[in-house]
């Protein structure tokens, strides 16, 4: 009884002390960062929660924060689970949040309709819904560099690029969630006009590690090209799934969350040849992340083993946080104030321009493509490049593949229209 | 002395059969509903709302929904998340089908198929007992899940798989959708929870709840007294599908806003399962505190270290919860393995004997 009336004093004292839950400084920027060190996927969550917070340290400890006053992240652990997400989501969002990046498909779903309602922006950097990228229909949603769809249609000239894609079948191996569905629609669009034939081969979330039957319908089916639409411990095990059956590595593609040290480590030099799509560059050679060394690795202020910079999804993280870090600064010189608000930042993310001479100035020359987005164009048609798994390491053996935008567009326009036929309230903008 | 029926005396049998007899309890009562109805909306932020109170009221609900299978009646099942999937989807389905129906019309209606799933499941109960059954919960829980990824029409062939709230109001107030008011939602929410919770004890303490205690206690010996196992087991199904189904379609609407399959995963029915169990077995309160516990219980300790000024990582504190929410569950049950609603009566006991405690 004792112990039972201890805890039950702490939690009462709780529920009355969450009516003044700690709220930030006004001089502040405050970033949440919702990451998941821990649950079936931290093997990703970790590097990409380590690279976000790093660059931001490193603005904060070399140029001050941006504009002037210092940028706060605040980490709060999801597990990748869309639940505990909204739960992370509500607890940060009265702190004066900018913008959330919720790294989970299915966590973005959720904030996409509360994010007109608080006016806080979500960025889901490469993942989310596809039709976000249309503007005017999602004033706060963002999904720069590009969406699924436009992956899909680069990785798919890279294919006709190497080899042709006219009458050759595509196999499609997906992890069966709202994730790697998305780019359905896209392949049974395209299918006819390219001359391709497609085959899907879902994988549950509970048999990521027990692929063998997919594999063995891959070899029934022998198609000429795989893509893979997969995270966490399903890539791995694809990759190893598709050497016993002697699948030629150099004809599987993988998406760009499909494509990390943390995938192909385990691996090992069965995977060699395997490709993968990517936005943001492989390595530690760039100044800017010379100077996350300096700054904040070596004074000992980040989480990171100093030899996993670099990483994919390292840089994945630091990717995002540059895309805020911009935009941040785009707000501050269009509002004129300094520390901005929500509605602030979302003109900010429209505004957000990145071109080949910024990349240059922020000491990422040739880490991505130049992405400009604008109003109408939430995704800023940026490009990916593939890259190669050379055993131990990736190697970059493409140029930038630009999305098919032309083909793209329209089928964003049309999925973003449907999206709101049922929603009668929703809130959309006008594009001047 | 805290406690003491002394002098309250029964006249009647109005007064016999009250839900709550003793004096003290109605005060308690009164004193509970005071607190949810008054206190918690006059300080309670957004996050309270949201991430607390709404969710610990829906997994009340669910709770109920399994006590009255499994506590009740003795049929344990594994497919509990399902069920609520059940509910979630045929709401979706209801409301987009109908939208000028109102939503909490909905919430009821979606119960109903939810019933109709849990009877089909709950069939095999009349030949086979205990582990073997919830082996066929199970295929219930996978089937369905199945079911929500394969068969598109249940999501309107979204490409993106999830089933999403709209907007609906309630005499002109917006009680569903992402611009409904936190305190709005958790209102109804808490109406349907105290409705659906006084039904639910009505009905344990009535003919049909007796039959399945009977079923529970002794099967064969309830058939030789008369009562028929296909009804006493089905409607125990139907009625616990119904609870699951309008928690599952609460949790969507009211608190989510958007859900994809895996809300609805193996994961929630184990959830509902350790609420039930650490709640008490065959107890209407046990459900809140088992919920409270599960659920509530876990999120204020991840804020803790916040409110302390404590700097400790996020992915630290998660661990940390985690191992002491798991120690608590075994200090409990092993303390009094018939859960929290038991300690609360063996308090009870105390409480009316002091002090001067006897036995």
């Amino acid at each position: 009884m004792k112990l039972k009336s201890l805890i039950f004093g702490v939690a009462a004292t709780a529920v009355a002390a969450s009516g003044t839950w700690v709220s930030a400084q006004a001089e502040e920027l405050y970033v949440p960062n919702l990451s998941y060190r821990t649950g079936p996927f931290a093997g990703g969550g970790i590097p990409i929660a380590n690279g976000f917070n790093d660059y931001f340290t490193m603005l904060n400890e070399r140029d001050g924060g941006i504009g002037g006053i210092k940028v706060k992240v605040e980490e709060c652990e999801t597990g990748y689970n869309a639940q505990k997400g909204v739960e992370c989501y509500e607890a940060t969002k009265g702190n004066g949040a900018l913008v959330y990046n919720p790294y989970s498909t299915g966590i973005t779903l959720q904030l996409i309709p509360k994010a007109p309602e608080d006016k806080i922006p979500v960025l889901s950097m490469g993942y989310g819904l596809s039709a976000a990228a249309i503007g005017e229909s999602f004033p706060y949603t963002f999904n720069y560099p590009t969406s699924y769809w436009s992956q899909m249609s680069s990785i798919l000239k890279y294919i006709d690029a190497n080899g042709g894609l006219k009458d050759k079948k595509i196999g499609f191996i997906y992890l069966d969630v709202g994730y790697g569905k998305e780019p359905i629609p896209l392949l049974e669009k395209l299918a006819p006009e390219l001359g391709f034939k497609w085959v899907g081969f879902p994988v549950g979330v509970k048999e990521m590690q027990n692929q063998s039957s997919q594999w063995l319908n891959v070899r029934k089916e022998k198609p000429d090209w795989m893509i893979m639409w997969g995270w966490g411990a399903m890539n791995a095990t694809a990759v190893k799934e598709a050497a016993k059956i002697r699948f030629p590595m150099d004809k599987f593609i993988g998406n760009w969350w499909a494509g990390a040290h943390a995938d192909l480590d385990p691996v090992g030099s069965t995977g060699k040849g395997y490709l993968a799509a990517n936005f943001s560059g492989v390595g530690a050679d760039f100044p800017a992340l010379q100077d996350i060394k300096k700054y904040v690795v070596d004074a000992g202020k980040s989480q990171v083993d100093p030899e996993k910079i670099g990483d994919v999804l390292y840089n994945r993280g630091l990717f995002n946080a540059v895309i805020i870090a911009e935009a941040i600064k785009a707000a501050q010189e269009k509002s004129g104030k300094k520390a901005i608000t929500g509605e602030d930042m979302r003109d900010g993310l429209e505004l957000f321009d990145l071109s080949d001479a910024r990349l240059k100035e922020l000491g990422l020359e040739g880490f991505t493509g130049a992405i400009k987005g604008s109003c109408k164009d939430h995704e800023g048609a940026g490009a990916v490049f593939i890259q190669q798994w050379t055993g131990d390491n990736w190697e970059r053996v493409s140029d930038l593949i630009p999305p098919m935008t032309d083909v793209v567009r329209p089928l964003l326009e049309e999925a973003a229209a449907k999206f709101k036929s049922d929603k009668p309230e929703w809130k959309t903008q006008t594009c001047g | 002395m805290f406690y003491r029926e002394a002098g309250q005396f029964k006249t009647n049998y109005k007064d016999d059969q009250a839900m709550f007899p003793i004096l003290q309890d109605r005060i308690g009562m009164l004193f509970i509903l005071v607190i949810a109805f008054g206190i918690i909306p006059a300080f309670a932020n957004t996050l309270v709302f949201n991430s607390i109170m709404i969710p610990f009221l829906i997994w009340s609900l669910a709770a109920i929904g399994l006590n009255i299978l499994t506590g009740y009646c003795g049929q344990l099942s594994l497919g509990t998340g399902a069920f609520m999937g059940v509910g979630a989807y045929s709401c979706y389905k209801l409301t987009t089908i109908f939208p000028e129906v109102n939503i909490i019309v909905h919430f009821f209606l979606s119960g109903f198929f939810a019933a109709a799933i849990g009877v089909a499941f709950g069939l095999p109960s009349l030949r086979i007992k205990g582990l073997y059954l919830a082996i066929t919960t199970l295929a219930a829980q996978f089937f369905l899940e199945w079911c929500f990824i394969r068969i598109p029409w249940l999501y309107n062939y979204n490409d993106s798989g999830a089933i999403d709230s709209t907007t609906r109001s309630l005499f002109g107030v917006t009680i569903a959708g992402a611009s409904a008011e936190p305190m709005v939602r958790y209102y109804v929410v808490l109406c349907i929870v105290i409705f659906l919770a006084w039904i639910a004890s009505n009905v344990i303490r009535g003919r049909i709840g007796r039959s399945w205690m009977m079923i529970r206690d002794m099967d064969i010996a309830a058939e030789l007294m008369g009562i028929k196992p296909l009804h006493a087991k089905l409607s125990a199904f139907a009625m616990s599908s119904f609870y699951c189904g309008v928690a599952g379609s609460l949790m969507v609407f009211m608190w989510l806003g958007s859900a994809e399959v895996e809300s609805f995963d193996i994961n929630k029915s184990f959830l509902v399962l350790f609420m039930v169990i650490i709640g008490g077995l065959g107890s209407i309160k046990g459900c809140f505190m088992g919920a409270f516990f599960i659920f509530v219980l876990p999120i204020m300790m991840r804020a803790l270290p916040g409110y302390l000024g404590l700097d400790v990582g996020a992915a630290t504190m998660e661990h940390v919860t985690a191992m002491f929410i798991g120690a608590l569950i075994i200090f409990f049950l092993i303390v009094e393995p018939h859960g929290f609603a038991r300690l609360w009566g063996i308090g009870k006991e105390k409480l009316r004997n002091w002090p001067f405690p006897y036995g």
